[in-house]
């Protein structure tokens, strides 16, 4: 009975994400080519990571999924990003919606909802307003602030080094500032968390496929991290990532 | 296809013909879906008459052509015949001449010949050109070539992709360098930093990252098989001859993408028409082939062994081989590709002045110790202050340093610098120290659009009756291509009156090249040569220059021009031309 309710537990967070996937092509939907000479809407799917985990206390599967559709001027995204223990809890489950639109040459902003729903902790659901883009020097960087009553900052920065055309060592950089206590969640205000990750990717096939191996470290800060030291809980985690990226 | 036309003489010995001088004949193409095989990868495309090898369509000038296109796809289809000169309903350009051919339907087209030369044809609806939507017309001249040969073949190149064409558009859009492969990696930083020391090549790396663009940004699409006549280089088209023979090469850039430096190594071409048009004969070892133009060029191969056409791209990040040989199954030798070029400062002026620096604070990214020494600035010609009219006192160039680039004080807005430019021969065209400029293989002559000179001129040299400026705008890393910086779906049509004579002026602010076509009209390029400056239809445009170019609006309707990169002209690098007034 445990088993089935989890399972089933499971199967609605991943249907819960899943669903928002066809309401968002909708306003698309006639996204046949236009007239000779008319920007024809267009579409994308890919992941930024999709791997194994392999740490000291834990082996866990993760992922970072986003697809669009869109124009020049508006592009609707959906993103998913997850953690989920090896037999076990969904430890992250991150599904966002937004619509984005350039505000620079480099960069644009975008509004949307995004929802928190992990296993085992309170589900969170925000509104989100950030800019993401092309930085000088080739810096890939988002920042964006989420609002709820559990607001928090989240940031990432991303390089893609070519060692050859093909053969890409990407380090990463993921921040989240809380900005209010959120003790059932176990995070501090002002304490931050943070992810940093070195993969090295090759292209296999075009750049539709894209299998990497790495290391992903992630350290809790502050107050965060004394309520995982008194929780009995370790504030850092260093895992090797073997993976397998897709992009359609 | 051409129908042996057996009514024809009944006709004439029933006196019907007496209505027309002029001959008639019925042409019969099909478009298919097709399975091209490049020898390199096999993929679903479209064809004419079930063929990979593009359809030639032989007219005779003066003749009444009738062609009637069956549409066998399951979508829309459209057939534009490229460079003629003819009704605009009949210049096949879907939301503009005609509403196009549904599927099944069969379209017929008919249209006076009413000139020579070479030209092409190619749908203009969707992606179907770079999905093998494409052939060529040869037409013959009344009085006989001016220049006769013994032989006379096609040569049409393309860029064969194994994506579809809407896919690599959908790429493009997703991200921009998709097909970029030529990338500037570590290893070609340790190589830098050989040769020019490490500072200077970090610094070079850090100007182009502080801009966020690519000095290898030259093919947008790479990874391409590239044809001539729907053979790649395994698949080794052949034209043959006999020892001391003529051989006229009728070469024509069908090519999505692409621009192609050709060469006959071993012996030189004479060109002796552009688009369509006769110019007086020049010999050349090299000529650059930009998207949709035409260039026939006569060869005369004197020994009996195997030469090679070499079509080289000019990002030089592809090549094919065909061969000219005095009997079949004999292969030129191949060459291998020449270094890929960079671009440099000057082909950036533009972006230069179309930038956002709002958005780009130079002052945080430390430029106070950039030395401008490790890259090629020779085309901002800083000895001689002479700017061409740019405004360059916001930058302090004393000791080639840029202590304190202020991006926001250039004003390089406007005025970038015009074409033909005083330079080498084959630079004319480029902005002074462009990497683009190309050199021939064999150090010897490279055409330019200042070599050609009409044969005869086509229309009384006059002024022009107004200037209108077309910006060629883009944004490389979104991938967005405009005119103006406005897209084609937001744009009002360009208005030009019948029986004016208009001078565009081009400004490229963009890095790229962009081969501008105009439909139903001439396109003069302002070389200085007044009347026997040469006609064209296409006009490439490089990157950080303003280039002049004269038409003579002589034919009424609407008509499309036009970037004819396929991706660039389905962004929006578009824009309908109304002629108002003239003979209805």
């Amino acid at each position: 009975m445990g088993a089935y309710f989890k399972e089933n537990k499971d199967m609605k967070k991943l249907l819960l994400g899943l669903a928002f996937g066809p309401l968002f092509a909708l306003p698309f939907a006639p996204a046949a080519l236009a007239d000779v000479g008319v920007s024809p809407t267009v579409w994308g799917v890919r992941t930024d990571k999709l791997e194994y985990r392999f740490g000291d206390d834990e082996k866990s599967l993760a992922w970072e999924l986003q697809a669009w559709v869109g124009n020049d001027e508006l592009r609707l995204a959906f993103l998913s990003e997850g953690v989920k223990i090896e037999g076990g809890d969904f430890e992250e489950m991150d599904t966002q919606i937004r619509l984005q639109k350039p505000i620079t040459d480099f960069f644009d902003g975008f509004v949307g909802v995004a929802a928190s729903t992990p296993d085992g902790v309170p589900e969170r659901y925000y509104g989100t307003l950030g800019v993401t883009g092309l930085a000088p020097q080739w810096f890939e960087v988002e920042a964006a602030i989420y609002v709820s009553e559990y607001s928090y900052i989240g940031a990432e920065v991303e390089y893609e080094g070519l060692l050859t055309n093909r053969l890409i060592l990407t380090p990463s950089i993921e921040l989240s500032v809380p900005l209010v206590d959120d003790p059932e969640r176990g995070t501090a205000a002002w304490a931050p968390s943070v992810e940093l990750g070195l993969r090295l990717g090759y292209d296999l096939i075009g750049r539709s496929v894209s299998p990497y191996i790495g290391v992903n470290y992630e350290r809790d800060f502050g107050g965060t991290a004394s309520i995982s030291r008194n929780a009995g809980e370790s504030v850092e985690e260093l895992s090797g990532v073997i993976g397998i990226n897709f992009n359609f | 296809m051409k129908h042996t036309n057996i009514l024809r003489p009944l006709a004439v010995m029933l006196g019907l013909a007496l209505s027309t001088a002029a001959q008639a004949g019925t042409y019969d193409i099909t478009v298919d879906k097709i399975r091209i095989d490049t020898g390199t990868f096999k993929k679903k495309g479209i064809g004419y008459n079930g063929s990979q090898t593009p359809t030639i369509l032989n007219f005779q000038e003066g003749e009444d052509v009738v062609i009637r296109v069956k549409n066998n796809l399951r979508e829309s289809t459209s057939i534009h015949w490229h460079g003629l000169i003819l009704p605009f309903q009949q210049d096949g350009v879907p939301g503009i001449s005609f509403s196009g051919i549904k599927p099944g339907e069969t379209f017929t087209y008919r249209f006076p010949i009413e000139q020579a030369g070479t030209y092409w044809f190619h749908s203009h609806s969707k992606f179907q050109e770079p999905d093998g939507a494409y052939g060529a017309i040869v037409i013959a001249p009344k009085g006989g070539e001016a220049v006769p040969t013994q032989r006379d073949y096609v040569v049409q190149l393309t860029d064969k992709h194994p994506h579809s064409g809407s896919r690599i558009f959908r790429n493009l859009k997703g991200s921009a360098d998709y097909y970029n492969r030529a990338q500037r990696t570590v290893q070609d930083l340790i190589e830098d930093a050989g040769a020019d020391g490490l500072k200077a090549a970090l610094q070079n790396r850090k100007m182009w990252g502080a801009m966020r663009m690519m000095p290898t940004d030259i093919e947008d699409v790479q990874g391409f098989t590239p044809l001539i006549n729907g053979e790649s280089t395994s698949q080794n088209w052949t034209g043959i001859f006999k020892p001391g023979e003529k051989v006229r090469l009728r070469l024509i850039n069908s090519s999505a993408t692409t621009y192609f430096d050709v060469r006959v190594p071993g012996l030189k071409m004479t060109v002796v028409q552009a688009d369509g048009n006769d110019v007086k004969p020049v010999r050349v070892d090299e000529l650059r082939i930009a998207v949709a133009e035409t260039y026939d060029v006569i060869v005369q191969p004197r020994e009996a062994k195997a030469y090679s056409i070499i079509g080289e791209s000019a990002g030089r990040t592809a090549m094919v081989r065909g061969t000219l040989a005095p009997s079949a199954n004999m292969v030129g030798p191949f060459y291998k590709m020449r270094p890929k070029p960079l671009l440099t400062m000057a082909d950036m002026g533009g972006m230069m002045s179309g930038m956002d620096h709002s958005g780009m604070d130079m002052s945080a990214s430390d430029n106070s110790e950039i030395d401008m020494s490790g890259f090629d600035m020779s085309g901002m010609d800083h000895s001689g202050h002479d700017m061409s009219g740019m405004d360059m006192s916001g930058m302090d160039h004393s000791g080639h340093d840029m202590g304190g680039m202020e991006m926001s004080g250039m004003d390089m807005g406007g005025d970038l610098p015009v074409v033909p430019a005083e330079g080498a021969a084959g630079a004319s065209f480029y902005a002074p120290g462009s990497g683009l400029i190309p050199t021939a293989a064999s150090s010897g002559k490279f055409l330019g659009y200042e070599d050609l000179a009409a044969r005869k001129p086509l229309y009384r040299d006059r002024p022009a009756t107004r200037e209108i400026e077309i910006r060629l705008t883009g944004n490389m890393e979104r991938y967005i291509w405009s005119i103006d910086g406005v897209k084609y779906e937001d744009a009002d049509p360009i208005r030009l009156k019948y029986g004016e004579r208009v001078r565009f002026k081009f400004v490229n602010e963009t890095m790229m090249a962009h081969p501008m076509h105009l439909h139903g009209m001439w396109t003069i390029i302002d070389t200085g040569k007044g009347a026997y400056d040469p006609v064209k239809h296409t006009v490439s445009v490089a990157p950080g220059t303003t280039l002049y170019t004269e038409t003579e609006v002589d034919a009424p309707g609407q008509w499309a021009f036009h970037c004819h990169l396929s991706y660039h002209m389905a962004g929006g690098m578009f824009r309908k031309v109304i002629v108002e007034g003239g003979p209805a």
